[in-house]
């Protein structure tokens, strides 16, 4: 059919993609712009993990080896701002553009060109954040980011200029995600299909729900305390400076007020990626809907009230800290809850273990047992010792990366095929499966014993009784890093083709998204599908 | 370290909950052995949630490692569709709260007990103060009670060998079975005082005092570091305290007494100094008290730290150079030098602008650092 017999009322549904870089720069199709959120995530993941793997390299032996001390501090700063703002939240941003419209029936996000406009701040937010990194090695340049990602004063007011690159940057990341937020918050009340009501969403579709009132709560809080920390380095002002009657310990207040939610902005949408594998391969229905949805937003609430809990060594009065030991150790109801009702949808259930299903098995279990040690970080006296230890690095690594990370790998090979139209190559998915958390594993697990023996965290030199476990743990970090081109490359493959994808892909998927073709059009859902 | 206790480490890894405690400690995959009650509290209470974590954790596996290997469609296994309907289903997200909420009011309650035992340092007796300093990178330690003062930085690697990191020039010496107040605080950034065997970690904040306590019940030599990122050497700040019996304590007071008003009487600003005297003493306090940043060969870490070697302040006019050192540089690591005496700072500006080639050939006398304090 020739586009002249269209007629003009349909034209605009039926004409492509513009030709050319019009079609990324200016795109306000949720599809490419989840493209590009995802490309993104990818590229910043090679960067932040390059920057891991820097780290272990030099602590594979005592002694000083590869890097300055300063350099690594920075290395060390960067890998986490990289990983959380560029890597973790855009991919999960790309997921949330992609599958929130198809989910629940939507031609497109609410707010297309908003939508354009949060990812394109993301590149320039991140030039700014390597500019903040590379700086110091220019002329003029001042002193390396030594501070680590919490940025605590007096010493970030120590640092030279890069810090001020860093907090410009802060600010753009935080501007891209509070629109994206708002973005989705309005598509999902707004745009859902006719009869879906709230309580029919797919639980992705609610933890992103949850995640962007977070995000829009929590990040103007941070916004604000690092415009404080630079009205203190360039306007005067003293509002963490002793010496000028401020409070350093403010900044850590405000600093975790946002960064304790952070981390469940990062983990929600990974557990709702989650809601939908677990089902499709267990072919059953999802067990306990209802309290996965209580224990979110339970989540929610109680995550904002607890922030202290990285701050238990300031010396805070007794009953401040039993009252943010009580806080956190309750946080266990609704995340055992969740992870509860994961193992009751896989119990009795008709299983098989293709990539996504296995990557969801092991976040059951590794997250679990990240969650229990996190039950140990929160009793305070026992945290005494833990508190800035390498078992704190274990700790969050063995949350982070199974919590947020994989629960990003899974989607992504779950939904790979709706995408591109073509079955990833499962042998490969599992070959990288399998080293990806064998490197994981060997990776963090021994650093739990270098915080109980006494290595604290963010040293670049250490003495020698803490090299075997170092040892082991770098090696580990080189299988897990390098396990990373696997995927680069199993993903580009089945971009460029592979086994055709049928509408469904999955023998026991369910929901919206699998109703349309593999690839979807461009623009899907036209017509709004109707709900019984 | 020798292979074979390495061996022995990794072997043990997996029996760590539930054999012999102490000895888990000294191969490193544990907390060290408590040198204090309050350490002993903490062990406890470590060890009681690690065992109840434990016990969770192998519950959740084998649910997991069960379903995995019974429920799966190889075995012919057919999904229950109703399962999320049933009596399970529909009350679940009660007692499956309840559980949990049992066993973390379980640890909480046995924690809260522990936290009202250590955290509020006790009134009721006499305690002995010690005031902790942070600084980038060494320790102060000023003994209220005995008007003394220990500047503690870490030993070089030449010198400390094996226990590089772990070993100070000065250490921490405390009596045993004292009580001892910690009030810590710090002069520039942030830090964090650790010692493993006594149990408390406490940061070091400027413009604050927070404290700890502690008894030490035992002697011996107990290591431990800085846990605050601090910035570049935030790797060299080792803390070793050595705890005595309360006569060898009493002794040592009385020698660094001693030792005190010595100094005292050698730093009086009336006296005059060689040149050579002078260099030879300022280069010892530079390469302990300055090298850490301007680096023994002077040239520093630009941009962070600038290099003295041919610098505009080590050759110019001395009374900046003196200002400098005396008053620091505000925003920068720079901090006042006021706390040396005068021969203090008259050797080390000599050395200063005299080593690497700056031969300025100026002496500096403690009476001129008087007139410019």
């Amino acid at each position: 059919m020739s586009t002249a017999t269209l007629a003009p009322a349909n034209d605009h549904e039926h004409h492509g993609p513009p030709r050319g870089m019009r079609r990324w720069l200016m795109s306000t199709n949720h599809k490419d712009i989840g493209t590009m959120y995802l490309i993104f995530a990818l590229v910043m993941l090679f960067l932040g993990g390059a920057s891991a793997m820097l780290i272990r390299a030099e602590l594979f032996m005592p002694g000083l080896q590869l890097l300055e001390p300063d350099l690594y501090n920075n290395l060390v700063t960067n890998h986490a701002l990289i990983m959380i703002f560029g890597a973790v939240m855009p991919a999960a941003a790309g997921l949330a553009n992609w599958m929130i419209p198809l989910m629940i029936g939507a031609p497109d996000m609410a707010l297309p060109r908003m939508n354009n406009l949060s990812f394109w701040i993301l590149p320039a937010a991140a030039t700014m954040l390597m500019l903040s990194f590379v700086v110091p090695f220019f002329p003029g340049g001042g002193s390396q980011i030594n501070t680590g990602w919490t940025l605590y004063p007096p010493l970030s007011l120590q640092v030279g200029m890069s810090m001020d690159f860093l907090i410009f940057a802060i600010h753009l990341l935080g501007i891209s995600s509070v629109l994206a937020s708002i973005n989705i918050i309005v598509t999902i009340f707004n745009m859902r299909a006719p009869g879906m009501n709230l309580m029919q969403m797919p639980i992705f579709v609610w933890t992103w729900l949850v995640t962007a009132f977070l995000l829009i709560l929590v990040v103007p809080v941070l916004a604000g305390g690092v415009t404080m920390l630079l009205f203190d380095r360039h306007f005067g002002t003293s509002f963490f400076n002793a010496a000028g009657g401020g409070d350093p310990v403010l900044f850590q207040h405000l600093f975790w007020f946002f960064g304790h939610p952070e981390v469940y902005v990062l983990i929600l949408p990974s557990f709702g990626v989650l809601a939908s594998i677990i089902p499709t391969f267990a072919r059953k229905p999802l067990f306990g809907y209802k309290s996965l949805v209580g224990s979110m937003i339970a989540i929610m609430f109680i995550g904002m009230v607890v922030w202290a809990h990285h701050q238990y060594t300031i010396g805070m009065s007794l009953a401040a800290v039993s009252y943010f030991m009580i806080g956190t150790i309750i946080i266990s109801i609704p995340v055992g809850l969740m992870v509860f009702n994961y193992i009751a949808t896989m119990w009795r259930g008709s299983m098989t273990f293709e990539t996504p299903m296995l990557f969801a098995v092991a976040i059951l279990l590794m997250f679990s047992f990240g969650g229990l040690t996190g039950i140990m970080l929160a009793v305070v006296p026992a945290d005494m010792q833990y508190h800035d230890s390498m078992f704190v690095v274990a700790h969050f690594h063995y949350v982070l990366l199974p919590g947020a990370v994989f629960g990003l790998f899974a989607g992504v090979f779950y939904w790979l095929p709706k995408w591109t139209g073509n079955m990833y190559d499962e042998r490969l998915a599992k070959i990288f499966f399998w080293i990806n958390v064998i490197g994981f594993n060997l990776t963090f697990f021994p650093q739990h014993f270098l915080g109980l023996a006494g290595m604290p965290r963010r040293i670049i030199d250490y003495n020698i009784m803490f090299t075997e476990f170092n040892m082991v743990s770098s090696v580990g970090a080189m299988i897990f890093g390098l396990s990373h081109l696997l995927l680069l490359y199993i993903i580009i493959k089945t971009i460029r083709g592979g086994k055709p994808a049928s509408a469904r892909v999955w023998e026991g998927a369910n929901g919206l998204e699998w109703e349309l073709p593999s690839p979807p059009p461009f623009h899907s859902w036209t017509t709004a599908p109707q709900i019984k | 370290m020798p292979r074979a206790k390495a061996r022995i480490r990794i072997l043990s890894l997996f029996t760590l909950l539930f054999c012999s405690e102490t000895a888990l400690g000294e191969l490193g995959i544990n907390f060290p052995t408590p040198a204090a009650p309050v350490a002993q509290e903490i062990y406890d209470v470590h060890m009681l949630t690690m065992r109840i974590t434990t016990v969770l954790l192998i519950i959740v596996f084998s649910f997991i490692l069960y379903s995995i290997f019974f429920h799966r469609k190889s075995r012919g296994y057919q999904a229950d569709q109703h399962f999320h309907e049933t009596w399970f289903g529909n009350w679940s997200w009660i007692f499956v709260p309840a559980m949990v909420l049992a066993v973390d009011l379980t640890i909480a309650n046995s924690a809260q007990k522990t936290l009202e035992k250590i955290w509020v340092v006790p009134k009721d007796e006499k305690l002995m103060d010690l005031k902790v300093i942070g600084h980038q990178w060494w320790w102060e330690f000023e003994y209220l009670d005995h008007d003394i003062k220990v500047e503690s930085r870490y030993t070089p690697e030449e010198k400390a060998g094996d226990l590089y990191l772990r070993e100070v020039d000065k250490r921490l010496v405390l009596p045993t079975n004292t009580r001892i107040r910690f009030l810590h605080t710090s002069a520039d950034v942030l830090h964090a005082f650790w010692v493993p065997e006594l149990g408390f970690k406490k940061d070091a904040i400027p413009g604050y005092v927070t404290e700890t306590w502690a008894e030490i019940t035992r002697e011996g030599v107990f290591r431990g570091q800085c846990a605050e990122l601090c910035g570049t050497w935030h790797s060299r700040m080792p803390l070793v305290v050595e705890a005595v019996s309360q006569e060898q304590f009493n002794s040592w007071v009385e020698e660094q007494k001693t030792l005190k008003v010595a100094a005292l009487a050698e730093a009086s600003a009336d006296k005059v100094w060689s040149k050579e005297d002078l260099f030879e003493k300022g280069k010892g306090l530079y390469n302990s008290k300055c090298s850490a940043c301007h680096q023994i060969t002077g040239l520093g870490l630009p941009p962070a730290f600038p290099a003295l070697k041919g610098s505009p302040i080590a050759t110019g006019s001395i009374s900046e150079h003196l200002k400098i050192v005396l008053n620091g540089k505000e925003g920068t690591a720079m901090q006042p030098w006021n706390s040396l005496n005068y021969l203090e700072i008259a050797s080390i500006i000599t050395y200063e602008r005299n080593a690497w080639g700056n031969d300025t050939g100026d002496v500096v006398q403690p009476a001129d650092v008087n007139a410019a304090r």
